[in-house]
């Protein structure tokens, strides 16, 4: 038998030659992309991130200035990403449970209801609805000088929601702006209400889905040894539908975070704007679009392992139960 | 074979014809020009070294633009008197004829143009990677970007600053009293970073509301965002004559900054960068010397040895740049001078007068080299 | 359902009562309104200042504005193409939806439909004059993005779900890290990679058109996802298949060609579909590099001082529209997978 009739040398041949096509593409996107750079006399390198940003950034966790460098720019920019989504994770989860459970109500109105929002909302764009979202709050609220107050001390405007915190006292309007309290910018609402509203309705399906799963004789058997229905929910439905619905979910808020990266289209100040900020500042297109990959990246992988070690955690209790 | 293999065999057809369309859409920009293989030497080409001879280009950006028989040119997305698509696609302003000159120079075709609309983002890759061969769309020369972006200005068509423009119910009246304003402006841009470094300056404090598309912005700004706008004096003066109530705006009469506009080529494409500042300055000269659109064709029995060597009756300038001899009578011819398309795009659209931007002879700032 | 169970599933017990009437509550409360908004006071003719004037919706957006909005920046009076272009899509799209339709002469019909969309759209044959791609926009656009999109990322697909069940481990290692790469970032920088930097990866003179570079961007991204729904399929498959494969003494080529890919992609249809949903609602984030799809010619549209305030009604039109396709699309998921499970073969 000749040497590449036999299997196992040519599964390797195969793969020296998928690595080496890799390597030859890469290398030529590589070789092309430093010529040109060379050429064009293009500035290469991270050491922008040491120099001064220049550019004000309005919404940030910890101080900042245009004095700052471009490193603290974007790691501003990095917690203002995971300011909108932990928000967008623990909102998108609530409406998407009690949609869900909504859609599964003996009640035919109330089922009708929820499902009539789930198609709408999963099946139109995201981007489309953070538009409309952020075309109500800043056209159809009133400006500052004139906002509305429906509770004492809690002002709606085209400048956000304004609200009294405890340490930042009670927001006053003062010159241009509100002062004091805590301020929910109209990007960071419409981003908010946009990405929870469009990632619900998918938790909703997954959330009626995961209870569906559950067999039929599991719940029968719970009730035979007379459980209430309550008990029934906490001890037998949930833990057995939480299995199916943690995977998909985590999916979701993954989804939900890449999808923050939308912010860039409404002024949110996320990692994703702060980078393409910096691109354009610096020239530095290939160092900046990398960084944007990195740093999602990291995000995912660590929602990944934390949804892995709580998956984990609810296989144990559905196998003790 | 069976069904499903025939169904798949025309699946992976479809794909590759796909491919193939696609493919067609792509332009490769390097085919030789068919004038440069009809040359007598088309080594001499290959060797820069050799003394070009006189006429012969060397330059590839010239070269591609020739074979292509189309200036390629990354004008802004929509910016009123500089430069702005009507709803038939025809494109105008002040930028833009600054690329129907550049057209008419080299191809003697003021029409020859293919539109690019870019982005802040987008414009300065645009240049680098081919994808135009001059950027005209408002660009501020500053020193950062002619250094490490691999681009050359060209001359300077405009001398702007960056102002503000707010309300005119904000009874706001000055930049000074803007003191913890909210602040609507492009990210990327010079702009950006006069506005911090103004507020900074002056011990005041800002909140910027940063959106890339200007008509966004602008939306945003309209609707109430922002208390105040700022780009380019110009650039608010556009906007503000494309709403629909121009008189509840108010431009503040403070300017912050130096925003030098003007054409930009690619570095390293010496001839190009040549033939781009020089079509600017014959604008220029051509306002000087009166030489208009409607008397050109006078103009060119005319006795003054300027005018004859602008309007390449005394031969040589074309010669020198590459181009032929009547290359700023083809400018002028289709474009016309630097005053009239000053007058036709900016003070007719937006109602803004010469100021520094008049003539030296008449105390502005434009004063082109002599085209000699 | 009968009048009865209807009875009861809205008044079957008290709470279930309660709930009923507060839903019928809200609705006659937001209805009555919306239904003047949207209909009763509801302005058609083209007229910013009778707009202003009234309380109803202003349909006079649409009106003076549709074909910028379907259209995009195509030329006026070539409109009929991209018109045709779009219908086109639509017959194809549903011709396909039909198992019926499912063998070789409706590969041949796609690839006769999408030879005349490029020509209608591009032009320069039969006498119809060439618009750039650049001058393309609206709905055409969006279908274009997201139908080439899909069709080239599918045979990507294909390998990449092989290879990562391949026992090759570099072949595995290469194909994970490129899907788990793409699918761990936001198609957003994909996007951007593919406008901003694929011409720096290029050599030097070669450009190519914003319209493909956005395609690159988009056919990497719904390579990587398409991929883990073939992988679905390919996992869900009987390993008895490839067993009884192997034992005829099939080589790999052979084995996936005839008996695993036909039945794994099968089942993997519905999830597919899925992928082209998605891909249609993420054709919109070109937006965001510059292009004028359904969403950025709306937006367009909106930057017309005169009609800024009207966004509601641009947004419901474009959504409505957007609604169509994905509605439709989905309800023929939930129906294949239903027929699929029905008719696919049991587990023994």
């Amino acid at each position: 038998m000749a040497f590449w009739n036999d299997r196992r040398t040519r599964g390797y041949l195969y793969q020296i030659a998928a690595l080496g096509g890799v390597v030859l593409v890469g290398g030529i996107l590589v070789s092309n992309t430093l010529d040109n750079l060379a050429r064009q006399n293009i500035a290469t390198g991270f050491g922008f991130l040491d120099r001064e940003a220049g550019f004000g950034i309005s919404e940030h966790l910890v101080d900042y200035s245009p004095a700052d460098t471009y490193l603290r720019a974007l790691c501003i920019g990095l917690l203002n990403t995971f300011r909108i989504s932990a928000a967008g994770i623990v909102l998108c989860s609530l409406i998407g449970i009690v949609v869900g459970f909504a859609r599964l109500a003996p009640n035919i109105l109330v089922a009708r209801l929820a499902s009539v929002y789930v198609e709408i909302t999963r099946n139109i764009p995201v981007l489309l609805q953070l538009f409309f979202w952020y075309a109500v709050v800043i056209q159809a609220f009133p400006p500052p000088a004139a906002a509305w107050e429906p509770i004492t001390g809690v002002f709606l405007s085209n400048r956000g929601i304004a609200i009294p915190w405890p340490g930042l006292g009670a927001p006053v309007f003062e010159g241009f702006n509100f002062r004091g309290g805590a301020v929910l910018s109209p990007e960071l609402s419409a981003l908010l209400i946009g990405l929870s509203i469009y990632t619900s309705g998918f938790v909703a399906e997954t959330v009626r889905g995961g209870i569906l799963s559950v067999p039929k004789g599991q719940l029968e058997a719970a009730r035979a040894v007379g459980l209430t229905r309550f008990q029934v929910l906490r001890f037998v439905t949930m833990p057995l539908a939480l299995r199916a619905i943690v995977p998909p979910t985590t999916n979701q808020y993954l989804n939900l975070t890449k999808n923050s990266a939308l912010a860039v289209a409404i002024g949110y100040p996320d990692f994703v704007s702060v980078a393409n900020t910096t691109i354009n500042q610096t020239g530095q297109a290939i160092e900046g679009v990398a960084l944007i990959m990195a740093a999602y990246l990291t995000i995912s992988l660590v929602i990944s392992a934390l949804m892995n070690w709580f998956n984990r955690h609810v296989a144990l209790v559905g196998e003790r139960s | 074979m069976n069904r499903n293999v025939l169904m798949w065999v025309a699946v992976v057809v479809v794909s590759a014809i796909g491919g193939a369309l696609i493919q067609g859409m792509m332009e490769p920009k390097s085919t030789p020009a068919p004038n440069a293989q009809k040359s007598d030497a088309p080594k001499s080409a290959a060797a820069p070294a050799a003394p070009a001879a006189p006429g012969a280009s060397t330059s590839a950006t010239l070269e591609a633009v020739k074979a292509r028989g189309n200036l390629s040119c990354g004008v802004n997305t929509g910016l009123a008197g500089f430069g702005i698509a009507d709803s038939q696609g025809k494109w105008t302003g002040f930028d833009v004829d600054i690329c129907r000159a550049v057209a008419a120079a080299v191809l003697g075709d003021a029409e020859k143009v293919k539109f690019t609309p870019l982005t802040t983002q987008q414009r300065f890759t645009a240049l680098q990677s081919k994808e135009i061969d001059i950027l005209s769309r408002n660009t501020t020369w500053t020193l950062a970007r002619d250094t490490s972006l691999g681009l050359n200005f060209a001359a300077i068509t405009f001398y702007d600053g960056q102002g503000f423009m707010v309300k005119k119910a904000s009874n706001v009246t000055n930049a000074k009293s803007l003191n913890g304003a909210t602040v609507c402006v492009q990210p990327g841009t010079t702009t950006e970073l006069n506005l911090a470094d103004y507020f900074r300056s002056n011990n005041m404090k800002f909140q910027p509301v940063v959106i890339e598309s200007l008509q966004e912005l602008t939306g945003a700004f309209v609707a109430g965002r922002c208390d105040a706008m700022t780009t380019d004096v110009s650039g608010l003066v556009s906007i503000r004559a494309t709403q629909a109530q121009p008189n509840d705006y108010l431009v503040l009469p403070e300017t912050i900054s130096k925003e030098p506009l003007g054409p930009v080529v690619r570095h390293g494409d010496d001839q190009w960068f040549d033939i781009v500042k020089w079509t600017v300055f014959a604008m220029i000269e051509a306002e000087e010397k009166g030489v208009t659109s409607a008397n050109v064709d006078q103009m060119k029995s005319s006795d003054d040895p300027a005018i004859k060597r602008l309007l390449g009756v005394t031969a040589g300038n074309g010669e020198a740049l590459g181009l032929k001899e009547d290359w700023a009578y083809s400018i002028i011819k289709h474009v016309g001078n630097y005053g009239e398309s000053y007058d036709r795009n900016i003070t007719k659209q937006l109602g803004l007068g010469r100021r520094i931007n008049a003539l030296w002879l008449e105390g502005g700032l434009i004063y082109g080299p002599p085209v000699r | 359902m009968t009048l009865k169970a209807l009875w009861h599933g809205l008044f079957g017990t008290w709470y279930n009562a309660f709930l009923s009437l507060a839903v019928i509550w809200l609705l006659a409360v937001w209805l009555p309104p919306m239904f003047h908004w949207a209909i009763l006071d509801a302005k058609i003719a083209p007229d910013p200042a009778a707009c202003r004037a009234s309380f109803g919706a202003c349909w006079g957006f649409i009106t003076e504005k549709h074909r910028l909005i379907l259209f995009g920046a195509y030329p006026f009076d070539q409109h009929w193409r991209p018109l045709i272009a779009s219908m086109l899509f639509v017959v194809l799209l549903a011709t396909s939806c039909n198992p019926r339709f499912w063998h070789t002469s409706l590969a041949l019909g796609w690839m006769l439909g999408l030879t005349v969309i490029f020509v209608l759209m591009h032009g320069g044959a039969l006498g119809l004059s060439v618009v750039e791609s650049a001058m393309w926009g609206g709905l055409p656009l969006t279908l274009i993005l997201a139908v080439f999109g899909l069709a080239l990322a599918f045979p990507i697909a294909v390998l990449l779900a092989l290879g990562r069940r391949s026992h090759l481990p570099i072949i595995r290692a290469l194909c994970v890290t490129f899907i788990e790469l793409v699918r761990g970032v936001p198609l957003i920088s994909l996007l951007f990679m593919a406008s901003v930097m694929v011409p720096l990866f290029l050599p030097e003179g070669i450009t190519v058109a914003k319209l493909v570079r956005a395609e690159i961007g988009l056919i990497i991204f719904a390579a990587a996802y398409s991929a883990e729904s073939v992988r679905g399929g390919l996992q869900a498959l009987n390993r008895g298949q490839e067993e009884a494969a192997d034992a005829l003494g099939l080589s790999y080529f052979h084995k996936t060609w005839y008996i695993v890919l036909p039945q794994a992609l099968r089942i993997a249809i519905p999830s597919i579909t899925n992928n082209f949903i998605s891909t249609f609602k993420d054709t919109s984030l070109v937006v965001i590099i510059g292009m004028f799809d359904l969403l950025g010619a709306l937006k367009a549209g909106l930057n017309d001082a005169q009609w800024r305030s009207f966004y509601a009604e641009g947004y419901l039109f474009v959504a409505a529209i957007y609604f169509v396709f994905t509605f439709s699309m989905s309800k023929y998921s939930q129906y294949l997978e239903r027929d699929i499970a029905r008719t696919a073969p049991k587990p023994s």
